[in-house]
């Protein structure tokens, strides 16, 4: 992976000297705190319910054992012994005190990672494919084009105070792995007929209020002027999004209102000028970052391992691991190991210091000392042999790290929600457990198979629940109740789409059986090979919303005072979120 | 005082913003060393285009490129950033000096703060009027936040893959 040289660790200390100072002003009343805001959140500190929250960059998601380490220590000597991996490949950390967040930094430069632009209105980090460089159907490695346009945005001086947050995915297999149609520039390493390298550049997807997927704004730009053409693109969104009305602010609104033949006009009008300029990238700089991407020392090894299917036949457990949590791998003898995190009864993408101190030991020895983070909230080993795959199981299983669930419907996508979020109108997290408990059943979630089921708290859609098959949003009701809507047809992907609400929503307690009725109908029409996107998408919305609407939900809702029952343990604090 | 070319100089200009009742048309300019809206430049052309000394500023919603052909005429232009989370501005001063060709004093004007300086003066700001507010030499201590930047702006005019020799991965297999 890519490792830093004397600049990279420079910019990087220099900036835990310039946030220390902003602290320190901060602390001595220097700055008040509407201009600290803006500073911090360039920095992904945010104010939640409890305090502080710190949300610190994993570039593309990757990371080494010797910095997940470094997680696991910033858990236990500031927090409360555990983290939260994040949909965007990001870690939070959600109980610190302004006054550690220097000392943090400091602890992060040391192993060259940093909390630069994870939050802000500006160019965030950038995800990748949690698969890259080991996929099968990759057609060109994304991780030094991410890279480089991780430098490229890391203190861009005109563009880090945009009219809104700035999202950029990039994917280098055939499939997309990355979400880039939710993005605000979504980019496909590809090649073109003579054989170049270039990427399709997608722009103007995102979720939140108003979702939207993507549009192609060029089908192929050489891979030379992928930064100039990114810039090109921020400079007219820089100047002309809104400014007016923050949800109205994303790239995807100024796209739609423009129409993209005049926003892609508008690009490449600023483009000419620069296109062959200076920021033009050369073959030397992409050799260099590609240099740190090369294949590990990888052994020769036969593609089949004998002792993996003699395993298989005792042991049900690992015969459904394999089945789910393993992926081909395009060396022979090895393959890729998705750790699960959603185990039922844990918060989606929680994870302890013990896990986190266990998983960096799992990477050293399986896997070349790399982890990834997926951002299915999800964690990849991605080099191991397959004969080591038994002893891998079975030391991950003690850690709770082996629930054969991944695609599944209890691989849960959620958002914070109201237990440490101020914008929430939902538990997400309480709600992501009652479902994935009621689905525990492993034979039920076999025959359901392939699904995915996603949560966001309120419309931002942290939890991209419109990108679900099943997305389900907390919504607010003059009350001040907690409701939930539920939505179907969302995918990610090449054939990515948006979901559609099916109906009024419902009370908390009432989610498990809307989606068990969702369920029955799909698996009363599917036919054979269908997964329940597809379903969806040939019948359409009209039979699952008659079936869940059609008989009355016999639940009872708790007790006010009893509310909070299903919260897991090391969520159960005073609690005093502003809604509830 | 402001900033200027790194130092805390005394200033002589007067920025004049229309009040209310005041239109373009009609404000009376002062005489001496005035920057004014880019919307009175246009009305008063004319008249403000006689005199030795005269500066323009222009609006975050304003186009730089309304300018093209007077750029030569002004002894400083100013950008006003009416909020510091306005980001217009830096999109304005890059276009002036990489686009427009503008060589004079290019200024900050508005909600100018110590901790955007850094970010100002690499899209070609020369020129800052901090808000009066605040020390003026805390906020000059931000020109100096990073001695060393990754992508090209108006300055540094090459990225640093172009400035200097930097090191692939030197292990033999990356792990
Ligand atoms: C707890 C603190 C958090 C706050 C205050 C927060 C706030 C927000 C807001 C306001 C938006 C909407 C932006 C817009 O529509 O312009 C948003 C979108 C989003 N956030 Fe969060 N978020 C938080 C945590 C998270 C977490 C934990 C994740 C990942 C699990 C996440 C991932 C996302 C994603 C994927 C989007 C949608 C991106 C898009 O609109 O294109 N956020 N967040
Ligand atoms: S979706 Fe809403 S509730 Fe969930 S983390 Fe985002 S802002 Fe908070």
């Amino acid at each position: 992976m890519y490792r830093y040289d004397e600049y990279d660790q420079k910019i990087v200390d220099e900036r835990v000297k310039q946030y220390s100072d902003q602290v320190r002003r901060r602390l001595s009343g220097e700055l008040t705190e509407e201009e600290f805001m803006p500073l911090r959140l360039q920095n992904g500190l945010y104010m939640q319910i409890h305090g502080y929250m710190l949300r610190i960059a994993v570039p593309y998601g990757l990371i080494s054992a010797q910095q997940m380490r470094m997680f696991a220590h910033i858990a236990r000597k500031y927090d409360r012994g555990y983290g939260h991996f994040t949909t965007r490949q990001n870690i939070q950390f959600n109980w610190l005190k302004l006054q550690d967040t220097p000392a943090i930094l400091a602890d992060l430069a040391s192993v060259q990672m940093h909390a630069i632009q994870t939050s802000g209105n500006c160019v965030r980090n950038i995800t990748s494919d949690e698969f890259a460089g080991v996929a099968q159907d990759e057609v060109a490695d994304p991780r030094p084009y991410a890279e480089i346009l991780r430098q490229w945005s890391t203190f861009h001086p005109e563009f880090a105070f945009l009219p809104r947050k700035f999202k950029i995915a990039i994917s280098g297999g055939r499939e997309d792995r990355a979400a880039i149609y939710a993005h605000d520039i979504g980019l496909a390493v590809t090649k073109n007929a003579q054989g170049e390298t270039g990427f399709r550049v997608l722009v103007g997807g995102g979720l939140g209020r108003t979702p939207i997927i993507g549009t192609e704004i060029c089908e192929f730009v050489p891979w030379q002027h992928i930064l100039t053409y990114v810039e090109s693109i921020l400079r007219v969104y820089n100047q002309y999004g809104r400014r007016d009305n923050k949800y109205k602010a994303r790239i995807k609104i100024l796209v739609k209102a423009l129409g993209i033949d005049e926003f892609k006009r508008q690009v490449e009008a600023d483009w000419a000028d620069l296109k062959d300029g200076p920021g033009t990238l050369t073959r030397e700089e992409v050799d260099r970052v590609a240099s740190f991407f090369t294949d590990p020392a990888y052994e020769t090894l036969p593609d089949h391992d004998s002792r993996l299917n003699e395993f298989k036949a005792d042991s049900r457990s690992f015969s459904h691991w394999l089945q789910r949590n393993v992926r081909p791998h395009r060396v022979p003898g090895y393959a890729i190991v998705v750790l699960s995190l959603k185990k039922p009864g844990n918060a989606p993408g929680d994870a302890t210091a013990e896990q986190m101190d266990f998983v960096a030991d799992l990477a050293d020895r399986y896997s070349f000392g790399e982890l990834r983070i997926t951002h299915k909230q999800n964690l990849v080993l991605a080099d191991v042999r397959k004969k080591d795959l038994v002893s891998l199981w079975q030391e991950a299983s003690a850690q709770e790290l082996t629930t054969p669930n991944i695609g599944m419907l209890t691989d849960i996508i959620s958002c914070p929600g109201a237990e440490f979020c101020t914008l929430a109108n939902a538990r997400s997290i309480p709600l992501a457990k009652l479902i994935a408990e009621r689905f525990e059943d492993l034979d039920y979630q076999y025959d359901i198979g392939e699904i995915t089921l996603n949560i966001s708290g309120c419309v931002n859609a942290c939890g991209q629940h419109h990108i679900g098959n099943i997305g389900i949003t907390g919504v607010e009701k003059k009350d001040h109740d907690e409701w939930y809507q539920v939505s179907i047809g969302g995918a990610e992907g090449n054939d990515s789409s948006i979901s559609k609400i099916i109906g009024p929503s419902f009370t908390f307690h009432q989610v498990p059986e809307v989606i068990e009725r969702l369920i029955q109908v799909y698996l009363r029409e599917r036919t054979e090979a269908e997964r329940f996107i597809d379903t969806v998408r040939r019948i359409g919305h009209a039979p699952f919303k008659d079936h869940v609407y059609a008989a009355d939900f016999d639940v009872q809702e708790e007790e006010v005072a009893g509310k909070h029952i299903v919260v897991p343990a090391q969520y159960d604090v005073p609690y005093f979120s502003p809604r509830f | 005082m402001i900033i200027k070319n790194k130092a805390i100089v005394a200033d002589d200009w007067t920025v004049l913003r229309l009040q209310e009742n005041e239109a373009a048309e009609s404000v009376q300019v002062a005489a001496g060393k005035v920057i004014v809206p880019l919307k009175v430049w246009q009305a008063q052309r004319g008249a403000l285009q006689q005199r030795t000394e005269i500066g323009v500023w222009l609006a975050s919603d304003e186009r730089p490129e309304e300018l093209q052909g007077d750029i030569g005429k002004f002894a400083v232009i100013a950008v006003d950033f009416p909020k510091f989370s306005d980001g217009r501005g830096y999109s304005i001063a890059f276009n002036l000096r990489a686009r427009l060709g503008y060589t004079g004093e290019l200024r900050a004007i508005g909600d100018v703060l110590r901790d955007q300086l850094f970010y100002m003066q690499r899209v070609g700001f020369d020129a800052f009027a901090p808000r009066p507010d605040r020390k003026i030499e805390d906020a000059l201590k931000g020109l100096n936040d990073f001695s060393e930047v990754y992508q090209t702006s108006f300055d540094p005019k090459l990225p640093l893959f172009r400035r200097v020799q930097r090191k692939g991965n030197q292990t033999e297999s990356s792990q």
